[in-house]
């Protein structure tokens, strides 16, 4: 793994850490297990397995966008709601193999967030988060009046109708699980990939960006279509296992609530922080949520408190005290030992 | 003819609410740079707390509503300079997330503090019949005397904010650390303390927002983010920094959702959404920009 940059002159750049090496290979182990669920495992934990397989892919976007982009959006419940609703389309409407068209749809929600964008980059900061409120609000509106698409009150994805139960349930925890595994590694790709560093750039200073020869505005609109796709992606497998969708569950801004959620107290702007925030948001969810409003109440405050006191989330403060690095994203520079031979593998 | 003079009479005292929605938002957008993504519940909050405070004493309903207004007033300025001064002024800075957060956190546990309160019913303060008056104004036309009142009300609030803000001291220091937060301390500001006082002040907007909102219709929990929207989009609409505009924006989105209501009921906020949206591209600094 690791680049030897310039090996002569008495350092390498080094991209990996020793936990990402191990990491790497339990997630694999990890990922392994994971799939041969459907194999043995209970209906019910798959199911709980593919909600949070949406919310991870979801929070993993929208940490990607607010987090590396900048761009806190807290309407990216549009795209969830049209991924989900483009399957629905699909499926109900043409004939679309509804697995199939899970892809198809993350890509039509993209294609959709491009004259969005023409839109929601009119305004900055605060007043883009509520721009783009506003235009999930838009979609929402325009569904609930399609009568062909339920209305208000939604409708019932009937393409699944003459699969196999035990067939449609695998075949959903695969793609739920390979979604979240490949929205993990692309935006690690992403990062590590020469427009990251420039995104990363970005981050710290628009300005100085531009002036080095980054093309700010198109790495953002870049940032903002992928994250789009994401959840679309998210969308369409979150209603392909609900089998039912209305404009109100899938434009509602809970899901954008819940992704910052996740993502702040897992710790923005690392890759591991909404994995872990998904995995704190399970169980709090799994042992709290019987307390109905003041299970929300304690998740306000718990993100208020994180976002003050601890702005570097969970991940952030483990990472600063242990040094550890699974997804390592920066180049570090090792210097050689100078008695010691340079000669490498 | 007529029902349409008489809609777009309507949308315009509507707008006077909207704008009495947006003046506080105004203000915090202009003085700090701050998106108070709980706003709209704290206008329901306010409704909240004037419901409750107007039953407390047992007076007459036709002043009830008067009193729990003013008792409100005190408590909202005292909640608001509290609420920046311990918690939104850490969170300001380059990086919007933190106070973006923050708020949306607030808004949570708003709304669901209220529900666990007052449960999911819609409530309305009680105001002796005056949400049911109405003014004949000739011609076949009438209008609502406490629509009326509460867009007269806009008006004098846009013109007391505007004027707050040209001509007093208080106005010269939010226009001061607006402009530059580091030179306004080097003159003996102090900004944490001006932060406070104008989050302070938008908290007595939304106090008189919230009780009127309250007595003209009924409210609930979960009614915040639409009236936020709105008074965001009032303020987009009207351009930053203009109290004036501010008014025009509201009164432009309530006669927008006005029309949209009559020409179908399933649409009139979506129009609404649309007018805002087709500002965005036509003039994306609102119609009367002042500061950016």
């Amino acid at each position: 793994m690791t680049t030897h940059a310039v090996s002569d002159a008495g350092f390498d750049v080094s991209r990996a850490t020793r936990a990402s090496r191990i990491g790497g290979v339990f997630a694999l182990v990890l990922i392994a297990f994971l799939a041969t669920f459907p194999f043995w495992a209970d209906a019910g934990w798959m199911r709980e397995f593919n909600e949070m397989a949406c919310y991870l892919i979801f929070a993993m976007m929208w940490n990607l966008l607010a987090g590396y982009g900048g761009m806190v959006s807290i309407g990216q419940q549009a795209f969830l709601g049209l991924g989900g609703y483009a399957l629905l389309v699909m499926g109900n409407f043409f004939g679309v193999n509804p697995f199939l068209a899970v892809p198809i749809a993350a890509l039509l929600t993209m294609l959709v967030a491009l004259p969005v964008s023409q839109l929601a980059f009119r305004l900055q900061g605060g007043y883009f988060a509520i721009g783009t409120w506003v235009i999930s609000e838009v979609f929402r509106l325009s569904i609930a009046n399609v009568s062909a698409v339920g209305g208000g009150s939604g409708t019932s994805l009937t393409a699944l109708r003459g699969i196999e139960k035990a067939t449609r349930q695998s075949i959903t925890f695969w793609l739920c699980l390979a979604g979240a595994v490949a929205s993990v590694a692309l935006v690690y790709w992403f990062l590590r990939s020469r427009q990251g560093l420039a995104l990363l750039a970005i981050r710290d200073s628009e300005v100085a960006a531009e002036s080095q020869g980054v093309n700010v505005h198109a790495t953002k609109l870049g940032v903002y279509l992928v994250a789009a796709f994401g959840a679309g992606l998210a969308g369409a497998l979150y209603f392909l296992g609900n089998l039912r969708i209305s404009p109100d569950a899938a434009f509602t801004v809970n899901w954008t609530a819940f992704g910052i959620f996740i993502v702040v107290i897992g710790g923005i702007g690392t890759i591991e922080g909404p994995i872990i925030g998904v995995i704190l948001f399970y169980l709090l969810n799994k042992f709290f949520s019987d307390y109905g409003t003041w299970y929300l109440v304690g998740l306000g405050l718990l993100a208020i408190v994180v976002t003050v006191r601890f702005p570097r989330g969970l991940w952030g403060w483990m990472s600063r005290r242990f040094d550890l690095h699974f997804f390592p994203v920066q180049r570090r520079l090792v210097l050689h030992e100078p008695d010691k031979d340079t000669s490498h593998d | 003819m007529l029902g349409w003079i008489d809609t777009i009479l309507q949308g315009v005292l509507l707008g006077g609410l909207y704008a009495l929605f947006a003046m506080g938002q105004s203000l915090m957008f202009g003085v700090m740079r701050l998106t108070n993504t709980a706003h709209g519940d704290f206008i329901i909050l306010a409704a909240f707390g004037a419901f409750s405070l107007s039953l407390a004493f047992g007076l007459p309903p036709a002043a009830a509503p008067w009193l729990a207004m003013g008792l409100l007033l005190p408590i909202a300025f005292g909640a608001g300079y509290g609420l920046q001064r311990v918690l939104l002024n850490h969170t300001l800075g380059r990086d919007p997330l933190p106070s973006l957060v923050v708020t949306f956190g607030l808004a949570i546990v708003i709304q669901n503090l209220l529900q666990e309160t007052y449960s999911a019913d819609p409530r309305s303060i009680e105001s002796g019949g005056l949400n049911t008056a109405s003014v004949a104004l000739g011609g076949g036309l009438a209008v609502g005397t406490l629509p009326l009142l509460i867009f007269l009300v806009a008006v004098g609030m846009a013109i007391g904010m505007q004027m707050l803000f040209d001509r007093t001291p208080i106005g010269r220091a939010f226009r001061a650390v607006s402009d530059d937060k580091d030179a306004a301390e080097l003159m003996g500001l102090d900004h944490r303390h001006v932060y406070a006082l104008a989050t302070g002040i938008a908290f007595l907007l939304v106090a008189v927002a919230g009780t009127l909102h309250g007595m003209k219709t009924t409210v609930s929990p979960a009614d915040g983010p639409a009236l936020l929207l709105y008074a965001f989009e009032a303020v987009i609409i009207g351009g930053m920094g203009s109290f004036y505009g501010t008014l025009a924006g509201g009164i432009i989105l309530g006669v927008t959702q006005a029309v949209g209501f009559r020409f179908d009921p399933g649409w009139g906020i979506w129009f609404g959404h649309i007018v805002f949206l087709m500002m965005l591209v036509v003039r994306p600094s609102g119609l009367f920009p002042k500061t950016r």
